[in-house]
């Protein structure tokens, strides 16, 4: 497959106060290729954001090369570094917070389209990307405080598909939101981007999420990646421990509570928690079985 | 315009009302030329310091046509008078008299009102024997414009210097910024003294009129331009800024259209209530005798003669009425500035 991103050792070093610096990024690489949905994990202040950010230009890096279809944006200025722009844009995580509040609707899916284009065509063009995220195209004279969360967002993916970009930075775009309007948002994602042939970068702190939605997956810790690979693998097969850490903990906690009692009599204990489990486990007790000498473990991962 | 109104009567009544009130001030201003029965120099000799003659409209218990009485004066060192009502002068409207330009430009020879022979001073008269009516209106060309005017110009310099300074930081914003320390760092008013000393004393009302605007203004933008400044940092980090740079706009339509505008429901509201600060400032100028200068009237040199007269003080109140008028223009711009801070939210929309 054709690569549509490479970052070689990007760092972004931020300075707070005087003399004070925080590395953000630190020397981050890796390829996206075109079509897929990269997904990024990591806890809050891992750098994601800023990764998201200074991939499409939005931040400066301190060092590194970004290279989009092999032309290096860290080399490009002015008027090429602005078209070139159209071909990405970003999805923020406050959809109450990424429209201008002073502006209708209308307006601000406007504003993205070519300037060529005459008003009448534009406004053709906004019913569209409205009708495309799925809001009511006779709503375009409202403005952002007259739309719920989910509404919100929706209108934010019209404006980033105004431009007719290629590549989307998702920055946590539905953390924000309740959990059924979740649901839909990322259904209303994979749609989009089978219909437009979208690659997405796609930021989230939960790995269900990215679960569902992302091909491959990057883990980040304290600026760096400390593992990325197909997300099957990362997933059921963690291999640096932060990962590991990060995946039990996110299907631990939230493993359902009535689950574990319809299944405490038979199977495994543990299965619904587990993230190894398979039919096996939920029909059979695993036996305690030696695998070192002297260390005894019940589970048919290992035995 | 028309929804803006209609919600500003909704939500804030006071604030509507004072539209009105400031809508009615403007139109005498500017209607002064067919308004006023008496031009504003014109000085009455025989009637200095008459208390106000009001029409009337009973005349030995029976309702007649409006008219005045005639007016007697019975002590001329101490100035009293008394109305002679064996003489009554009927109050005419749409009088015929010499040719007027209303604002120089349409040529009138009749007024609202008059009353031929007798004398009709709906506010009494100066110590010139000046009809004090006709000059409020007069004056109030000075006073109403002056602020309007000096806060259009601090709202651009304000805006633009704010807005540049925030937006683009570094040492842009270091420059602007020392500089507008510094012309916040001397006193409003000494500042305001200094800069009008510079000047010579023997200026034509007009040059001293586009003078104080000058003046104020030049003072006025630089706490403006800072709390803008202040505004455009915080909201450049907002993420529908970033949304806007994302999709490739250029700084300045970034600028006019995103950031700018929300500040607006702040600044809007801070011209409106700083609009009476021009308005005091050139009466404070004229107290001393550095404002518009006799005969023109302004609000501010009337009440100058007026507060620098004890007699006047106790004999002729009517002539502390501009003070009034300054009063009443302070207060309704203020109310309607808080209305427009309500009006200028889409939220309370
Ligand atoms: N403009 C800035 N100035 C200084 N430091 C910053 C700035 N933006 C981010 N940082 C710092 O850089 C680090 C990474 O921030 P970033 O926003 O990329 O994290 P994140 O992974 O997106 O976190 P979250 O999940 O909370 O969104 C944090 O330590 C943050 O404090
Ligand atoms: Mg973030």
């Amino acid at each position: 497959m054709e690569c549509l991103w490479k970052l070689e050792n990007v760092s972004k070093k931020y300075d707070v106060k005087k003399g004070d610096e925080v590395l953000a990024l630190n020397s981050v690489s890796f390829e996206i290729l075109k079509g897929e949905t990269f997904g990024v994990i990591g806890e809050s202040g891992s750098g994601k954001t800023t990764l998201g950010k200074v991939m499409i230009g939005l931040i400066e890096p301190t060092e590194g090369k970004i290279y989009f279809r092999d032309t290096s944006l860290t080399d490009l200025r002015g008027k090429k570094l602005l078209n070139l722009r159209k071909e990405f844009q970003i999805v923020f995580q406050d959809p109450y917070r990424s429209l201008n509040p002073k502006m209708r609707v209308k307006d601000t899916v406007m504003e993205g389209i070519r300037d060529n284009t005459g008003m009448k065509e534009k406004r053709e063009k906004v019913k569209e990307l409205l009708g495309m995220v799925g809001i009511e195209p006779a709503r375009m004279y409202d403005y952002p405080h007259q739309f719920s969360g989910g509404e919100r967002q929706r209108i934010a993916i019209a404006r980033a598909l105004s431009t007719s970009p290629s590549f989307i930075v998702c920055d946590e775009p539905t953390s924000n939101l309740d959990l059924s309007v979740q649901a839909k948002i990322l259904n209303l994602f994979l749609e989009l981007k089978e219909r437009l042939n979208l690659t997405y970068l796609f930021i989230s702190h939960n790995i269900k999420v990215v679960d569902f939605i992302a091909d491959r997956v990057a883990v980040m810790y304290k600026g760096r990646i400390v593992e990325y690979g197909e997300k099957v693998d990362i997933i059921k097969n963690p291999l640096h421990p932060y990962t590991s850490v990060l995946i039990l903990s996110a299907f631990l906690r939230k493993a359902d509570i009535n689950e574990k009692e319809k299944s405490a009599g038979k199977g495994c204990a543990f299965y619904p928690l587990c993230i190894y489990a398979k039919t096996l486990c939920s029909e059979h007790i695993p036996q305690l079985k030696e695998i070192d000498k002297g260390h005894f473990v019940a589970c048919f991962k290992r035995t | 315009m028309r929804v803006f109104i209609r919600r500003l009567k909704d939500k804030n009544r006071l604030s509507f009302v004072s539209l009105w009130i400031l809508v009615f001030l403007y139109c005498l201003a500017l209607l002064a030329d067919f308004i006023v029965p008496y031009p504003y120099d014109l000085q009455h000799r025989e009637y200095a310091l008459c208390p106000p003659v009001l029409p009337h409209i009973f005349h030995n218990g029976r309702i007649s046509r409006p008219f005045v009485y005639g007016i007697e004066i019975v002590n001329p060192a101490f100035k009293e008078y008394r109305q002679d009502t064996g003489k009554i002068y009927p109050l005419k409207f749409f009088v015929k008299g010499s040719e007027r330009k209303i604002l120089g430009i349409i040529k009138t020879d009749r007024y609202l009102f008059g009353t031929g022979n007798g004398k009709v001073f709906l506010f009494g008269t100066d110590n010139h024997g000046r009809d004090v009516f006709s000059r409020v209106l007069y004056g109030a060309r000075i006073s109403l414009s002056i602020g309007v005017i000096g806060v259009a110009i601090s709202f651009i310099l304000g805006l633009f210097i704010g807005g540049i300074s925030g937006y683009f930081g570094g040492k842009v914003d270091a420059f602007l910024m020392r500089l507008v320390e510094i012309i916040m760092m001397f006193p409003f008013f000494y500042l305001m003294l200094a800069l009008r000393a510079i000047f010579p004393a023997n200026l034509s009302s007009v040059q001293v009129y586009l003078l104080i605007v000058v003046i104020l203004s030049l003072i006025g933008w630089a706490s403006l331009a800072r709390i803008i400044r202040g505004m455009v940092l915080s909201i450049k980090e907002e993420e529908y800024v970033m949304a806007a740079r994302a999709l490739g706009l250029s700084s300045f339509r970034i600028i006019t259209r995103h950031i700018l505008p929300n500040t607006f429901s702040y600044t809007i509201t801070a011209l409106t209530l700083s609009i009476p600060d021009y308005i005091l400032g050139e009466s404070a100028l004229s107290l001393l005798g550095l404002g518009i200068q006799e005969p023109y009237p302004s609000w501010g040199n009337m009440l100058s003669v007026a507060v620098g007269n004890l007699r006047v003080l106790t004999g002729a109140p009517w002539m502390l009425i501009p003070g009034f008028f300054i009063f009443l223009t302070v207060i309704t711009f203020n109310f309607l500035g808080d209305g427009l801070r309500d009006v200028m939210d889409p939220k309370n929309w």
